[in-house]
């Protein structure tokens, strides 16, 4: 290592305060968003890896162990400051960490180094993993890995970490980790801090005015201003190491550059955008929800897994077991009722007729367990049961084909391309383009969607986009049950209701756009080369997505499905139908039994759909209600999901917002078109 | 003059920042007083593509309209 220029690395007795514990060594990855971190922790960290929110925050941290050493992930960030919940909680684990493993994208060094730089005047020992070289060298960028790694003063790999390459060095690189160059007059000056604070990164903190770590310490941050001029200074000894380190051989712009330019340009981009999202509709919408969700939900998941869940409860409590046979159509041509009084096992040779009369032809069946403690668990709504086929064979097939989606449009680079062109759109609901991702996930699952209203940068723009979602989009189960209500209704009746729903959906968020304090925060996105999606990546995302989904959202589901059969076996929910009666037939101008329908549309909310299916409608009648279910309250597991995320009392305003709002606005409807 | 009216193609020199919080951010990004930035697209509503070397960015309107920019 070159150390004659600048400052002299060695140990600081503040860096080595959390080896002094008795706890293993910790090693942080950090680095930009999508530069590949998660394939190198994978890579490390083996199978068990231990995955939290970040205390006080809902900014999910990755932890493992390698070796001797804990090993963090932590969030993509552009740089360490208190920007967002991101970046502060990186702060926090950087600071605690003892090595630090930067990954950096080869083909976008210019916006990486800054926070390499950064990591470096920290004086933490860090090792610099340059990802990504295959795509650099694709597009004629020369990276002088030597000389970056001579002029930081740290070690340096080139790898390419979809595809393993390289990877294999990272072993070496953790013990060779060091602190890199200085520039000595900061360094002094953090050093004559080191008695007020207790490390030189966190002087640093200081000093580029973070109040957090200021007041930890009881002492003024410096004011902005100096904060600024540090970043400048960075930057510019940044460039300069670029200048040296990076040779741009590609003479002509590449194609890649050039469809990200199409992708957002007003005469191609749109028809782009509308083609990408028709064919998002076709593979979710119509494959996934369609065809996909058909098979497992009724096919595996209540004609398989549930039926032996119940059949097995069943042998020893006492039941009455009803089994309908359907024709081809799908139409009732029989039905049969067994009793069991002591339970299956009891009177085999009945079970056995049973049996027999199910497995004749299509059919359906429904056991009637005489203990409501059964019922609540493995009844109609039981919690068991319902939670099991709901979660498994509905809600999964779903969210895999939505994070799929997502994923393909974030590893091509398109994302932030379409968050460009919708953010103007989106700043008159008082959001920016960001919250298109919330916004799409929305129409596939509303819990999903509430989760991935983090990304958002204000607490404004969370409850706007909360809102939205739980007032007036309708979820991907629900969405089917009403285009099918739709189709029967004529093409009028549908643009009508469509009509109804954007209007709604405008003016909801115009008026919290004008009545919150703020405005949308500005949007300033990166927009990364575009390129072919990597399955390997989209995989990985998908997985990871999808499991931390499951993870976060199954108990909800699961109370969610208690809550409703606990009404249902204290005669609560007969009670809440017959309250609602008069309204619905008055007001809304429907039959009495839809008030079931709105009902049971708190469970699922297309169960709620569904019910209005099996009833006689005029189309002015089919307006009327759907607009209702569609603006009524969400399901229960997305009121859970939201009163974790935006609190309870936000959450009661807007879902009794979405009752009264549901009620009046589809009644009006009513009174106009029935 | 604003970088928020300058038109698809031109290049110009940032002139000011706005002041507070983006004005880090945009440093950090390499998006200084004094670099040379060429507008790349400008869609309707006024959001911005930029282009700085291989680096492209997109900023809303409002952003925009808080940069002053030279002619180079």
């Amino acid at each position: 290592m070159n150390s004659n220029v600048g400052h002299q690395p060695h140990k600081h007795l503040g860096a080595n305060k959390l080896t002094a514990d008795p706890v293993l060594p910790k090693i942080v990855l950090v680095g930009n968003p999508n530069v590949g971190k998660s394939v190198v922790f994978n890579f490390l960290s083996g199978v068990y890896v231990d995955v939290s929110n970040f205390p006080g925050t809902t900014v999910e941290i990755s932890k493992a162990s390698y070796l001797h050493y804990e090993l963090y992930d932590t969030p993509g960030i552009y740089g360490i400051s208190s920007f967002n919940d991101e970046e502060r909680v990186a702060r926090d684990i950087i600071l605690g960490g003892d090595i630090i493993i930067n990954i950096v994208d080869a083909v976008h060094l210019e916006r990486d180094l800054f926070l390499t730089q950064q990591l470096i005047d920290m004086g933490k020992r860090v090792g610099l993993v340059v990802n990504m070289m295959d795509e650099a060298e694709k597009q004629g960028i020369g990276i002088d890995l030597k000389k970056l790694e001579e002029r930081l003063g740290v070690p340096v790999i080139g790898t390419v970490a979809v595809k393993k390459r390289g990877l294999d060095a990272i072993h070496e690189l953790i013990v060779q980790a060091r602190e890199g160059k200085q520039k000595a007059s900061l360094h002094k000056e953090l050093h004559n801090m080191l008695s007020q604070v207790g490390s030189q990164s966190e002087a640093l903190m200081v000093l580029e005015s973070d109040l957090a770590v200021a007041e930890r310490h009881g002492i003024e941050p410096s004011p902005e201003s100096r904060r600024e001029e540090l970043y400048i200074d960075r930057r510019n000894r940044v460039n300069a190491i670029l200048t040296e380190v990076v040779t741009d051989l590609s003479t002509k712009k590449r194609l890649s550059t050039r469809v990200g330019r199409l992708a957002v340009s007003p005469i191609f981009g749109i028809p782009f955008l509308l083609v990408t999202l028709y064919v998002m509709y076709l593979f979710v919408g119509v494959f996934v929800a369609g065809d996909v969700v058909d098979y497992t939900e009724n096919t595996i998941g209540k004609n398989i897994v549930e039926f032996y869940m119940k059949s097995f409860v069943a042998q020893n409590a006492a039941t009455d077991l009803t089994i309908t046979r359907l024709d081809d159509e799908g139409e009732e041509i029989g039905s049969q009722e067994y009793a069991f009084p002591e339970g299956t096992n009891a009177d085999k040779t009945l079970w056995t007729v049973a049996q027999q009369y199910r497995s004749e032809g299509p059919s359906e069946y429904s056991f009637q367990f005489r203990n409501p403690i059964l019922v609540v668990f493995f009844g109609e709504f039981g919690a068991i049961t319902m939670t099991f086929t709901y979660l498994l064979f509905l809600l999964l097939p779903l969210v895999v084909g939505f994070y799929m989606s997502l994923s393909i449009l974030e590893d091509s680079g398109y994302l932030p391309r379409l968050a460009t062109l919708v953010d103007r759109l989106l700043r008159n609901i008082g959001l920016n383009g960001r919250a298109v991702i919330p916004i799409i996930l929305g129409f596939g699952c509303v819990t999903m969607a509430t989760i991935t209203t983090r990304l958002l940068n204000t607490q404004r723009e969370k409850t706007i986009a909360t809102t939205i979602l739980q007032l007036a989009i309708p979820c991907s189960a629900q969405l089917g049950v009403i285009a099918a209500l739709l189709a029967t209704a004529g093409f009028v009746p549908t643009l009508v209701y469509a009509g109804i729903i954007f209007t709604f959906l405008v003016t909801v968020g115009s008026i919290l756009n004008n009545r919150l304090p703020g405005e949308a925060s500005p949007l300033l996105l990166d927009l990364p080369p575009m390129r072919l999606p990597r399955l390997n990546n989209v995989v990985t995302k998908t997985a990871y997505k999808t499991y931390f989904f499951m993870r976060e959202a199954a108990p909800w589901f699961f109370i969610g499905a208690l809550a409703v059969s606990i009404l249902q076996v204290t005669g609560s929910l007969i009670f809440i139908q017959d309250a609602l009666e008069p309204i619905v037939v008055w007001w809304l101008k429907l039959p009495k039994e839809a008030s079931t329908a709105f009902v049971m549309g708190l469970v699922r909310r297309d169960f709620g759909a569904a019910g209005l299916y099996m009833m006689e409608l005029t189309p002015g009648q089919i307006i009327a209600a759907l607009t209702t279910i569609t603006l009524f309250v969400p399901c229960i597991a997305s009121l859970m999901v939201m009163f974790k995320e935006r609190g309870v009392k936000e959450g009661v305003i807007i879902w009794s917002g979405s009752f009264i709002l549901a009620l009046l606005i589809g009644g009006i409807v009513a009174q106009i078109v029935v | 003059m604003k970088l928020s009216s300058i038109r698809r193609g031109s290049r110009v020199q940032i002139h000011q920042l706005p002041v507070g919080e983006s004005r880090s951010q945009f440093i950090r990004i390499g998006l200084m007083e004094g670099a040379i930035i060429e507008c790349l697209e400008r869609l309707p509503g006024g959001t911005l593509v930029i282009g700085q070397s291989r680096q492209e960015f997109a900023l809303s309107a409002n952003l925009a309209d808080s940069i002053t920019v030279m002619p180079v």
